[in-house]
């Protein structure tokens, strides 16, 4: 007998009796979803930027020192221009290395827990963009900030052989006497620009 | 046979570290208080968690079948290990097949239970951990001491005095962000080097074929992202059933564990990286036949925060090499005598019964209960010493005898404080070995109420 038959059916002779799922939770609501997800950033070790009315995101970009100063920019965002990385020119992932900062939109950020959910086409052709940069910049319509959870996990479409990850503050670790230290495997910043 | 006894009284010998270890955890228990109490609905939350863990347990072949044909359908070539060693040999003949020489690793308790490291190593094959707390015990050569924070039990001057040796880092630095720094270039490297990453698996989802893995590092995500080739292990009880449910648990996961209200990275696997293979080996070991005992299938549940063992007394108090398991604390004292009861058998007894950890557990694992339970099932199966087995038949005789009981009570209060100390406290009793027994009442309290007015 197979490996496979041999777990299923053990599993179906020790089933237990049936049980029902439950219902669906109402999250938490907040009456400044925005301030929420700044705060919660915040104490992920991240930084929250309001795009100023003009919604321009270039000149937002400028003000940051990061950027203005990165030799090496990979942008996933439409017009917005990568700088000295040609992504599309680049087979191995592992040739991302030393990449410093890269531009990413965001499909929509979630409050309570400040995390951006970026779909898996978004990073194409290179997943591993999001993690090997030492910097990174995450793009977010302002109007996309949901309370909680559910309501996130609801906007999600999942397709076939697909990726997706949030994303929720700088790369972290505290594994050194509870201290908490940015930037262990990771980006060493997350900034999320809400436009 | 050293119990769970016996090496706590050599952690807890050491009286400054035993309290500073027992504050370490305490911090990230407040921490976990915090969270919980921010979300109203969170008693909800819990709820939720352990329905939905219930229910697909009693569907568990089902859903495991329809998550192995969305699986297959994203490409994921899917494996079956019936135990440890049938997963440790999938891995190796993946790796093996792909020239494989070395292979980085995210944190997978799974893999710490099959002891999948050394079995690759002795076939040649490099195994870096990644995770900084995990790579630090692997430096020295230990196992971790807590599946979430594995070197909780360590002082930053020892990681220091490690790097330095195994680093190169400074002698005497043991500022954290420094140390963190080092081991980021040097697992950097570890990472530029590797054909294939391994991860555990934190959710496995029915309905998409795909897996979750939670990391604060980002190492899960170098690893599976870099290499052509992934490889993710799961216990059988890691599935659920929809992608929605993911939003319950990750909502508790990461607030019970460490007190954040969510890892810094949540990676939705759902198919290989471009051009690349993924592989996600199904494990057994044991896990079926824990689902037939009604008493003890609920800790199937378990979504490993560590909650119970932060919150433990005992655990706090005895630091996790005490209980000689993969998983320690309350889960872990329920887990490790279900595959041996005769060399696990202390660990049930590593309790208070305070029911801490059933207050805290994420997805209301009746664990203090369970604890209890598996003492009835180790004296049943005489995996307990006969000085407490005599002890409890002795015990049970008398309080179920009410006359014989107040006989008894007559006798030890005449004749116990007229014994000399010598005959009171010694081996035979080991009660009185860091406690005085308490000053015999001329009458004993059935008396007393007789004596009142009423």
């Amino acid at each position: 007998m197979s490996s496979r038959s041999a777990i299923l059916d053990s599993l179906r002779q020790n089933v237990p009796p049936a049980a029902p799922l439950p219902a669906p939770i109402d999250g938490i609501r907040f009456t400044d979803p925005i301030k929420q997800f700044e705060e919660t950033l915040t104490i992920a070790g991240g930084t929250l930027v309001r795009a100023t009315a003009q919604q321009d995101l270039a000149s937002e970009l400028a003000k940051l020192n990061l950027y203005a100063s990165a030799a090496k920019v990979a942008s996933l965002v439409p017009g917005i221009p990568s700088r000295n990385v040609d992504l599309n020119a680049i087979e191995d992932p592992h040739d991302l290395e030393g990449i410093d900062v890269a531009i990413i939109p965001g499909k929509f950020g979630v409050a309570e827990n400040a995390a951006v959910w970026i779909p898996g086409e978004t990073l194409t052709p290179h997943r591993a963009i999001f993690v090997i940069v030492q910097h990174l910049i995450l793009v977010v319509p302002a109007g996309q900030i949901v309370d909680n959870l559910h309501q996130a996990y609801e906007r999600i479409q999942w397709s076939p052989n697909s990726f997706g990850i949030f994303i929720s503050g700088p790369s972290k670790t505290a594994d050194i006497e509870q201290s908490l230290v940015i930037g262990a495997h990771g980006a060493r910043s997350c900034t999320v620009i809400l436009l | 046979m050293t119990g769970h006894a016996e090496k706590s009284a050599a952690f807890a010998a050491n009286e400054d570290r035993a309290h500073w270890h027992d504050q370490s955890l305490w911090f990230v228990r407040s921490k976990r208080d915090r969270q919980a109490s921010g979300i109203p609905e969170w008693e909800a939350l819990r709820e939720a968690a352990s329905a939905i863990k219930t229910h697909t347990l009693s569907r568990l072949a089902d859903y495991l079948e329809e998550f192995e044909r969305n699986a297959i359908a994203n490409g994921i070539q899917v494996h079956w290990a019936r135990d440890a060693a049938e997963h440790n040999a999938i891995v190796h003949q993946i790796l093996a097949s792909h020239g494989v020489t070395h292979l980085v690793k995210s944190k997978s308790m799974l893999t710490e239970e099959c002891h999948l490291n050394p079995y690759l190593e002795a076939r040649g094959i490099e195994v870096t951990d990644t995770d900084l707390g995990e790579r630090i015990v692997q430096l020295r050569k230990e196992p971790p001491s807590h599946i979430v924070m594995p070197a909780i039990h360590l002082k930053r001057e020892e990681i220091g005095e490690l790097f330095h040796i195994e680093l190169g880092t400074e002698k005497g630095a043991s500022d954290p962000k420094y140390l963190t720094e080092a081991a980021r270039g040097h697992l950097r490297g570890k990472f530029m080097g590797a054909q294939a990453g391994l991860t555990g698996v934190n959710f496995a989802v029915a309905e998409t074929g795909g897996i979750v893995v939670c990391t604060n590092e980002g190492n899960a995500d170098m690893g599976a992202s870099l290499p052509r080739l992934h490889i993710a292990c799961m216990g059988i009880e890691k599935l659920i059933p929809r992608a929605a449910h993911l939003s319950v648990f990750l909502r508790l996961l990461a607030r019970s564990g460490t007190g954040q209200p969510i890892t810094g990275y949540t990676s939705h696997f759902n198919g290989p990286v471009r051009g690349g293979e993924m592989h996600v080996v199904i494990v057994d070991n044991g896990r079926s036949r824990i689902l037939g005992q009604e008493a003890f299938r609920r800790s199937l549940g378990c979504i490993r925060c560590g909650a119970c063992m932060n919150t433990c007394p005992v655990y706090r108090r005895s630091g996790g090499y005490s209980y000689g398991y993969t998983v320690p604390g309350p889960i872990g004292s329920i887990l490790a005598p279900q595959r041996d009861p005769q060399k696990y058998a202390s660990l049930p007894f590593a309790s208070s019964l305070c029911g801490s950890c059933t207050d805290v557990c994420p997805v209301k694992i009746d664990l203090h209960h369970q604890l209890l339970a598996f003492r009835k099932v180790l004296v049943d199966l005489k995996a307990v010493p006969l000085q407490k087995r005599l002890c409890m038949a002795v015990m049970g005789f008398v309080l179920s005898r009410p006359s014989l009981y107040r006989m008894g009570g007559g006798l030890m209060r005449a004749i116990v404080p007229r014994l000399p100390r010598s005959l009171v406290y010694g081996p035979w009793n080991p009660w009185g070995i860091q406690r005085e027994i308490p000053l015999m009442p001329p009458q004993s309290f059935r008396d007393l109420i007789r004596k009142e007015p009423s």
